[in-house]
């Protein structure tokens, strides 16, 4: 009981929360306007474009290193995921959108493990928000052009094949959950994978910081080492999550645009 | 015993009860699959990431209402 009441006069450590996750703007300006965040955003497109256009640009017929490797990332994501999902018949076109998406996530979500830089900026949820915004337009615009509105409607909402009393339970739900729920899943799914990361880094980092150096008792050396090699194992950990949402983002943009594309059930 | 925190985290860790088990169950029928039928493995592999995808979401509607919900 007296440990407990020293804890709480003594508030020594105090964790990670959502409130640091909130970059103060460059110029100290009152009005947020630019931040780390969106800095790194500008500086991730800026990298994938001048990737993409120094492997592509001498466009030789036998290609060098670089070219070899800027050909492979295309190719895998136009093979494995519009190939296989959007299917044979309309995929090149949606290629450039699903190749720059992937590779603008993927840059953005490393990001938060490069040294100095250790921030994803999509574990704001602003900006996951607007690349699902951006999806959710191009798939129902998709839709709609291919199949008209009412179409689109019907190809959304009415599954097919189920018997005609249950369709009034079905409809709202289908249309709720391809039309309303999707974007949210979509961009919560990248946000929070992406924050929950961060957290979990930062937790490991300042409580390894706060046991090594400032908290006294039995144990607490270890426990610090023990938390700065977790820490290590985390990071790890965050490299599979950040190039596996990436993929899973992309994924599902295909999975969407082609669930818009199909012919009737 | 006063502590501190919010009991929506307890919420949040039963609330992804749930979705575990269903990842597990999808990975662990992803890996049947492919022990079974190894060259079946590029033609499964999109839909168990699919599936785990969709199985996260309710993990994550959890984790963002625990922030949200006061």
């Amino acid at each position: 009981m007296t440990t407990h009441v020293s804890v709480l006069a003594n508030p020594g450590f105090v964790p990670p929360g959502p409130a640091d996750f909130q970059l103060p703007d460059i110029f100290n300006g009152n009005q947020v306007l630019l931040t780390k965040s969106s800095l790194l955003l500008v500086l991730a497109a800026v990298l994938v474009f001048v990737g993409f256009y120094a492997t592509s640009r001498r466009g030789a017929v036998v290609p060098g290193k670089l070219q070899y490797a800027g050909e492979a990332a295309y190719s895998w994501v136009r093979d494995s995921i519009g190939r296989d999902i959007i299917g044979e018949r309309d995929f090149i076109k949606y290629v450039p959108l699903l190749v720059s998406l992937f590779f603008f996530v993927l840059v953005n979500n490393l990001f938060g493990i490069v040294p100095i830089l250790q921030f994803a900026p999509f574990s704001r949820a602003g900006f996951a928000y607007g690349l699902a915004g951006l999806v959710w337009i191009i798939y129902n615009g998709v839709g709609v052009a291919r199949h008209g509105l009412l179409g689109y409607l019907k190809l959304q909402t009415v599954p097919g094949g189920v018997p005609t009393w249950i369709l009034p339970l079905l409809i709202p739900l289908e249309f709720l959950s391809n039309l309303l729920i999707r974007p949210v899943t979509l961009s919560l799914r990248l946000f929070a994978n992406m924050f929950a990361g961060h957290l979990l880094l930062l937790l490991f980092a300042t409580g390894g910081d706060y046991l090594l150096l400032h908290a006294t008792g039995p144990l607490v050396k270890p426990a610090g080492v023990l938390s700065f090699v977790m820490g290590i194992a985390v990071g790890f950990l965050e490299f599979i999550v950040e190039v596996l949402q990436a993929y899973v983002f992309v994924l599902l943009t295909a999975t969407y645009i082609s669930g818009a594309l199909a012919s009737e059930h | 015993m006063a502590s501190g925190g919010s009991l929506n985290m307890i919420g949040y860790g039963l609330a992804a009860v749930g979705p575990g088990i269903g990842i597990g169950l999808i990975f662990a029928a992803y890996i049947n699959g492919t022990a079974r039928q190894p060259e079946m493995q590029s033609r499964l592999q999109p839909i168990a990431i699919l599936g785990f995808a969709l199985a996260e979401a309710l993990a994550i509607i959890g984790i963002a209402l625990a922030f949200v919900l006061k």
